[in-house]
């Protein structure tokens, strides 16, 4: 299930469009992770506020949106180019890899409720993939 | 046995009271054929799906996405005892329709995005939260009866 030219055309098409507004989706993505998931919460007992509004939350899922971002630049080699990020998430971070596919769900809700017209089907497949892609790029170091 | 909150119900019933099953069935069906294109593999006998828009513009397709979303309507009735509600229908999708189970998960993930798109940011996170709950409710009974 590996990306396609169409797929990492349409990836970059649509990135194009929601860019402006990472910050923000990367914040709500977060958010709905711990609200839908609540088991997540698990990594973040070292803040003190974990609730949905946080500050914490917003600027992690800044973080983190940043690091999609990031991916989408070099969605020719994620591996390769993603390679430090694999590194953090497998030495110290240690997320259990099945949490990448709750938080990939979570963003592909909030592409959908603020960009409806634009995530059709084949935009939901071609990110889909990629978000998987993803995964498997940080996940490529954990043992 | 599941236990809902008042807030629960009331996020459920108010999702279903104003759903257009003629828009959301087909489309959240469409999107599940496209999105996980092996999901194909149960509608041999329903024509052109070819390609996402042959899929989008097939008119069985259509109808049953709005069947298999009126499917619902039993557990909303039934919150308490959905388990008990789906046990026959449980037993058709196992012994008659053949469908691997995983595949009611991959249709209640569409079926979610769906409806985030038609509500947009009303969509809340708690929306959200109660929505999945009651659809992986309805995922674990339809799955259950499979031997």
């Amino acid at each position: 299930m590996s990306l396609n030219k169409t797929d990492k055309e349409r990836v970059k098409a649509f990135w194009s469009k929601v860019a402006g507004k990472a910050d923000a989706i990367g914040a709500e993505s977060l958010a709905r992770l711990i609200v839908v998931y609540p088991q997540t919460k698990t990594y973040f007992a070292h803040w003190k506020d974990v609730s949905p509004n946080s500050p914490n939350v917003k600027k992690h899922g800044k973080t983190v949106m940043g690091g999609v971002a990031d991916a989408v630049t070099k969605i020719d080699d994620l591996k390769g180019g993603l390679l430090s990020l694999s590194e953090l998430h497998a030495f110290t971070l240690r997320v259990d890899p099945a949490n990448f596919k709750l938080l990939t769900h979570c963003i592909l809700v909030v592409l959908a409720a603020q960009f409806p017209a634009d995530f059709t089907p084949e935009v939901h497949v071609a990110m889909d993939k990629f978000l998987a892609a993803v995964a498997r790029a940080l996940a490529e170091k954990y043992r | 046995m599941v236990v809902w909150s008042e807030q629960e119900r009331s996020i459920i019933n108010s999702i279903f009271a104003s759903l257009d099953y003629d828009d959301i069935g087909p489309k959240a069906l469409c999107r599940c054929l496209i999105v996980y294109p092996w999901t194909q593999r149960y509608f041999g006998g329903f024509g052109n799906l070819y390609n996402a828009e042959a899929i989008k513009t097939n008119p069985m397709i259509g109808a049953h996405g709005i069947k298999v979303l009126h499917g619902l309507d039993r557990a909303v009735k039934n919150m308490d005892d959905i388990k008990n509600t789906y046990a026959e229908l449980s037993v058709m999708h196992s012994e008659k329709l053949h469908i691997d189970p995983d595949n009611f998960r991959l249709l209640a993930d569409c079926l979610t995005i769906v409806i985030a798109a038609k509500m947009g940011t009303a969509f809340t996170a708690d929306i959200q939260a109660a929505f999945q709950k009651f659809l992986s409710v309805v995922v674990n009974a339809l799955g259950r009866q499979y031997h």
